[in-house]
């Protein structure tokens, strides 16, 4: 028999959702897509030209959701307006997942807690962030309104296939670091383009270590590097993320051992140590150790990045017993119904109530400057969120901190910048 | 297809929150939404800019979100092309999908300067600064690329190539 040309993870599900044998980066193919999604702001503008286009049922009614998730509940008369057109659209075209008020989160968490998205997908969004679900094994990738639209209608879409770039985590991981801080010292050591238009596929017995909840972190953020995609090998973590939740078949792609990448890296997780991202750039990373004494007004923990039920657990565990300093606010955001429910049985609102934290109902809200906690002139944040830009959570003379959620809930509990071990004892 | 127009120049990973920061994505009317382009960044830009005048800007033009208001707003604000060292990905495909035609070219985006006269040429990806008389090279843009930029996007040129088929 003759031997195939080696590929990739992402060249490997490309190839078969193209109809092909292979595919090389360069390539230009026609894929199939598996799960298509817009939010309560990309969505209007897909509608929109879904309808200039004459298209009149969208693709697959199972295969699509709308998720109003940023600025929900609806925080003002031009958000509700448009929630009402995702709503109406999903009714008119019998959209089996829209997700109204009471079953809506954060889309990137929501999706795979759902069983919605799988490995092997071929999965756009029109979002930036929809690379999260590279976490299993999937190919995703972010996309504008205009090919929401053309996917929506018909179903498919046109890639370039990416080169990749491998990167691969030996030893051991020091306490208090998750896959956050994983992420942005890698996006610190390659820069917020250092993958531009490339597959980022994270490795190494490190990684193997890391639970799901980190790994979704770490393909979230693949775009902070320019990555077209994230992806991670599924393991048996995987699988047992997958078993109960998936609501229809998938396929386990790995890459081959002689697959050809662009860039190999390789990173002692024993030298990572908890990261910071200063304003206004995610790249900026620094380990927390070598900040000065940095006071800050807000803490927010949540997002599509860090709003998971381990991250809440790690801010638990920091606050437990203790008070948010006078001089900050800490704001708490459970990505998902499903998390928000977990953390309430686990007891952890007890704990973040009595630290003097407020708890707010699943939204992006506050990440992209929506609403629920905005800064003043002049006001700094730490925050789990994925970007750093001036002006991001509200006044353009305002300054975002980026971290994980155990160094911003030690922050908060400081009133500055601070390694977790500074608040509580070494685990 | 011919463009030109006064540049208008900006830095290297000039981000999304920047071109149209994220408070305005619940107006869903493109020219008010123009009118908070690049507000934060340059709040003269929207004063300022005359139909036709391109940007010429630094590497990572528009990274982070996918938010298509970023190309929109900067086409119905006026801008008819847009020089970047590079683009972030979303945008690279939003600003086709959207109408407005990109080019790389790192050495025009170091030496072209603010307010220079710039022609540029899509069939041969000439780009000239008619001010500093100094001329460079992008890829060109494909014949059907630049149909779409003439139908005024992806959507415009769908519908046309429907209606023709009629």
């Amino acid at each position: 028999m003759k031997k195939t040309s080696p590929m990739t993870i992402t060249e490997k599900i490309l190839a078969s959702h193209a109809g092909k044998k292979r595919v090389a980066p360069g390539d230009l193919v026609d894929a199939k897509i598996d799960f298509a999604l817009g939010n309560d702001i990309t969505a209007p503008l897909a509608i929109q030209a879904f309808k200039e286009i004459g298209a009149r049922r969208v693709f697959h009614r199972d295969r699509v959701a709308l998720v109003p998730d940023h600025f929900t509940p609806a925080k003002d008369i031009l958000s509700a307006g448009n929630c009402k057109l995702l709503r109406d659209f999903a009714r008119e075209q019998h959209v089996t997942h829209f997700f109204e008020i009471g079953e809506v989160g954060i889309e990137h968490t929501l999706l795979p807690e759902q069983g919605l998205v799988l490995p092997g997908d071929v999965v756009i969004g029109a979002d930036s962030h929809t690379c999260t679900y590279g976490a299993l094994g999937a190919f995703a990738t972010g996309v504008g309104s205009t090919d929401l639209a053309a996917v929506m209608a018909t179903g498919r879409l046109w890639f370039k296939v990416p080169g990749s770039l491998k990167l691969i985590y030996h030893g051991k991981i020091n306490p208090w670091v998750s896959g956050k801080d994983f992420i942005l010292f890698t996006i610190g050591d390659i820069g917020v383009d250092g993958a531009l238009y490339q597959a980022m596929e994270f490795c190494g017995d490190a990684i193997q270590r890391l639970p799901m909840a980190s790994r979704f972190t770490m393909a979230n953020m693949a775009i902070e590097a320019g990555g077209k995609n994230g992806i991670f090998e599924p393991d048996d973590m995987t699988l047992e993320f997958v078993k109960t939740r998936a609501k229809r078949p998938y396929r386990i792609y790995r890459s081959d051992p002689e697959a050809h990448y662009s860039e190999v890296r390789e990173y002692d997780a024993s030298k990572i140590f908890p990261q910071v991202s200063l304003p206004h750039i995610p790249s900026n990373a620094k380990d927390v150790r070598d900040i000065g004494r940095t006071e800050i007004d807000q803490v927010v923990i949540g997002s599509c990045t860090n709003g998971h039920l381990e991250d809440l657990r790690v801010a638990a565990k920091i606050l437990k017993g203790k008070k948010v300093a006078p001089s900050v606010r800490l704001i708490i955001i459970p990505a998902t119904p499903e998390i928000y429910r977990s953390a309430l049985r686990e007891g952890l609102f007890e704990i973040f109530l009595a630290a003097r934290a407020v708890i707010s109902t699943p939204t992006c809200g506050p990440c992209l400057g929506g609403y629920m906690g905005i800064l003043a002139e002049g006001e700094r944040a730490v925050s789990t969120t994925n970007r750093n830009f001036r002006g991001r959570m509200g006044h353009a003379k305002s300054e975002i901190y980026l971290a994980g959620p155990a160094v911003a809930a030690a922050s908060a509990v400081k009133g500055w910048i601070c390694h977790p071990e500074e608040v509580v004892k070494r685990r | 297809m011919k463009i030109e127009g006064r540049a208008w120049k900006f830095g290297s990973d000039i981000d999304t929150d920047a071109i149209i920061p994220a408070r305005y994505l619940n107006l869903v009317d493109p020219e008010e939404l123009s009118k908070h382009a690049m507000e934060e960044e340059r709040p003269e830009f929207i004063k300022d800019v005359k139909k036709g005048d391109l940007l010429v800007a630094g590497k990572n033009f528009g990274c982070g979100s996918s938010r298509e208001h970023a190309p929109l707003a900067l086409k119905v604000a006026g801008i008819s092309c847009i020089i970047a060292a590079s683009f972030a990905r979303i945008f690279y495909r939003n600003g086709f999908n959207q109408g407005i035609p990109l080019l790389e070219s790192p050495e025009a985006s170091e030496a072209i300067r603010e307010g220079d006269r710039v022609r540029v040429d899509l069939s041969t990806g000439e780009i000239q600064d008619l001010t500093q008389g100094k001329g460079f090279f992008a890829k060109p843009v494909p014949p059907f690329m630049q149909d779409l930029i003439r139908h005024g996007g992806l959507i415009p040129h769908l519908r046309r190539k429907k209606s023709k088929v009629k």
